[in-house]
């Protein structure tokens, strides 16, 4: 898998556009084809597909095609999900296996 | 037989930590995982960083740090206490990964190591990377919650590094109650070393195990480790077998008489204790052979447990010991200090250091028994023995001293630094005649003939000396009492003399008598015989007389007068024989 833009233009978000007007940016650190990778990115593109539509920009970036990325982003565990935009920065780790616990750490602060 | 051979062929990859290697016959297993265990503040990032870096300095082999637990600033910050200038090699052969887990970062689901690894690959190739160390794992598994996990990515690393070859260190922290839940590591792993930190009567004891090494002989006792500014220093309980160089050179004591005692002075490389009571002169016979050292032009080191360096150079000065001009040549090191609570394996990996850095061929331990109150505890007496033998493998000639009351006190053999000395010299005090004067006595002396007899060491403005002590009455006579011992000899020869002079005149008085006497009875004899001469003169002539007045007689008789002839022939014997006899 190497990266990976992926725009989702299915509108089919729970939360009312007028909420969240800005775009969303994330960026998901993955190891090649490991369990716990593989799982993110399903993970990950079902999330933005279901929650936020067309605002989602979710880039994808393997860490074993493209291993110094870690260094220049911090990277020690993967799956590592990043949350760009908006600010603040915001970082989950894990397979993303709970969508109610990754849209409530996407949406704090 | 073959296993074994194949086992022995495990290549070592030397730490450069001091004693580890030696311990382990070559350093960590190459290629290969080690296990660094330990309670907190036990030296385990110390061990693994030094590891690290001394295999880029040494060995010039790049490595990777990845830090769980600390930030690399941090460490770097930490290292800098060592000396070992960590920025340059980070810039050239050290890689540093800061690994830590921001505490805000929110988890969900599983997660692994699998992009850290592909970082670490990546880098290790671009640097040419031996070795790597990961420290405080125990950080990052804490967050996998799951023991099963948590061995899962053991194992993930374990594989890694076998897959690139790379030399690692992994360090982990344990608990002082036995930890179960990490104990499959040391059975996964390599090489497990185990690091201590005990606290005994308030002071630290850092120690360090090898507790197991695949495919390796190795020292599995548990050996003291201190940490100087070298970095971490394991002291090696000295070599297996004793086998020190030897020399025959004997280098002077300082004072002439001693060097007589021992038949030409201290060994050099030998070990000298001069044990003896407060005030007994420990310290000028030490400043004798520092300074006699020093006028050779050889490097000496001066080390005080109890005085300021400034204070003992006033005080020998005041028995013309001058050492001021050996510390302004930087000839003479002093180094005064005090000792630090019962752990004294710090105090002497500090020594060392400092002999190392100094580099002095005499050196002078004043006094060594500052340490041996400490000594009561194992690690430490081991620590003085091992030091010693540190001293001898150098070649270097050290006098301590020990202060000691008496000589079979329990000090001198509990600490064994008796049984170390080479030479022993005891100087204690007699107290005779309300005096106190110094006696110094040779205890021991290995290799060396040396003299059984007590000698008085007087000190003075002008300096030592040492004085034959005197017997008399079965008992040895010292300070006044020999002054006294000495004039009263002096005064008994004079009055000796005296009398045997007067005994001379009198029999030459005698003498005299005798031949006077001799003449007078001499010059009688004379008189004797002048008299019996004018005696018989005067018999012969009344003879002649009457002999021609019967001759006349007869003559006037015409008489026969035969028998009156012969009686007066007899008479007059053979003194004139009357020629008329003949005639008949």
């Amino acid at each position: 898998v190497a990266d990976e833009n992926l725009t989702m233009s299915k509108p089919t978000s729970v939360v009312p556009p007028e909420a969240h007007p800005a775009p969303i940016r994330l960026r998901l650190y993955v190891s090649g084809n490991a369990p716990n990778s593989v799982c993110a990115i399903a993970n990950a593109k079902a999330i933005c597909a279901s929650h936020f539509e067309s605002r989602c920009d979710l880039e994808i970036i393997d860490l074993v095609a493209h291993p110094l990325r870690a260094v220049a982003d911090e990277i020690i565990v993967t799956p590592t999900l990043i949350k760009l935009l908006p600010l603040p920065v915001q970082r989950v780790v894990g397979n993303l296996s709970d969508t109610t616990q990754v849209l409530l750490a996407l949406a704090s602060a | 037989m073959k296993f074994y051979a194949r086992q022995a062929a495990v290549t070592k990859a030397p730490t450069g930590i001091q004693g580890f290697d030696e311990i382990t016959g070559g350093g960590l297993p190459c290629g290969r995982t080690t296990l660094v265990l330990g309670g907190p503040g036990c030296g385990k990032t110390v061990f693994a960083l030094q590891a690290l870096v001394n295999g880029a300095r040494q060995a010039n082999e790049a490595g990777m740090f990845v830090a769980f637990e600390e930030s690399t600033r941090q460490i770097v910050a930490n290292a800098s206490t060592f000396g070992w200038d960590l920025p340059a090699l980070v810039k050239k052969r050290l890689f540093f990964l800061d690994a830590r887990l921001d505490p805000e970062v929110v988890r969900v689901g599983d997660f692994d190591l699998g992009g850290m690894l592909a970082l670490l690959g990546a880098k290790a190739k671009a640097l040419g990377a031996k070795r790597i160390v990961f420290d405080g794992i125990d950080v990052l598994l804490g967050l996998l919650d799951d023991p099963a996990k948590e061995r899962l990515e053991i194992y993930r690393i374990r594989d890694w590094l076998a897959q690139t070859g790379l030399t690692g260190i992994i360090t982990q922290k344990v608990g002082y109650t036995e930890d179960h839940r990490y104990s499959f590591m040391q059975f996964m792993v390599d090489c497990v070393v185990v690091l201590r930190h005990q606290v005994v009567d308030g002071s630290a004891f850092r120690h360090l195990r090898v507790m197991k090494y695949r495919g390796s002989d190795f020292a599995g006792d548990e050996f003291p480790i201190s940490l100087t500014s070298e970095g971490l220093q394991l002291t090696n309980r000295g070599p297996r077998e004793l086998n020190h160089e030897v020399s025959d050179e004997r280098i002077p004591t300082g004072l002439a008489r001693l060097d007589h005692m021992l038949r030409g002075g201290y060994h050099r490389g030998s070990n000298v204790l001069i044990s003896g009571a407060p005030g007994t002169a420990k310290s000028t016979l030490s400043g004798l052979f520092a300074t006699a050292a020093c006028a050779r032009g050889e490097r000496t080191l001066y080390v005080s447990f109890d005085e300021g360096a400034n204070q003992i150079v006033r005080n020998l000065r005041s028995v013309s010991i001058d050492l001021a001009p050996h510390v302004a040549s930087g000839v003479l090191g002093m180094y005064s200090t005090r000792t630090r609570g019962p752990n004294i394996e710090d105090q002497f990996a500090d020594l060392r250091e400092r002999v190392r850095a100094h580099r002095p061929r005499c050196l002078v331990i004043d006094p060594l028994s500052a340490l041996s109150t400490k000594l009561a505890h194992l690690a430490s007496a081991d620590a003085a023995q091992q030091f010693l033998d540190f001293l001898k493998g150098e070649g270097i000639t050290v006098v301590n001293t020990s202060l000691m009351d008496g000589l079979n006190t329990d000090e001198a053999t509990t600490t064994g630094i008796s049984t170390i000395a080479d030479t022993w010299i005891h100087l204690s005090y007699v107290v005779q005649d309300g005096e106190r004067n110094r006696a110094l006595t040779i205890v021991k002396s290995r290799g060396t003939g040396h003299s059984n007899q007590v000698r008085e060491l007087t000190l003075s403005d002008d300096g030592v000396t040492l004085t034959d002590v005197f017997m008399a009455q079965g008992k040895a006579l010292m300070g006044v009492a020999r002054w006294e011992w000495e004039q009263e000899q002096r005064a008994a020869q004079e009055r000796t003399t005296v009398a045997s002079d007067l005994k001379r005149l009198q029999l030459q008085v005698a003498q005299a008598e005798a031949v006077a006497r001799l003449q007078v009875v001499q010059t009688e004899i004379d008189a004797r015989n002048a008299e019996m001469s004018v005696l018989a003169l005067a018999t012969g002539s009344a003879n002649r007389l009457l002999k021609s007045d019967q001759e006349v007689l007869r003559k006037l008789r015409h008489g026969d007068a035969e028998p009156a002839k012969a009686r007066a022939a007899i008479k007059v014997g053979g003194r004139r024989k009357p020629h008329h006899v003949k005639t008949h």
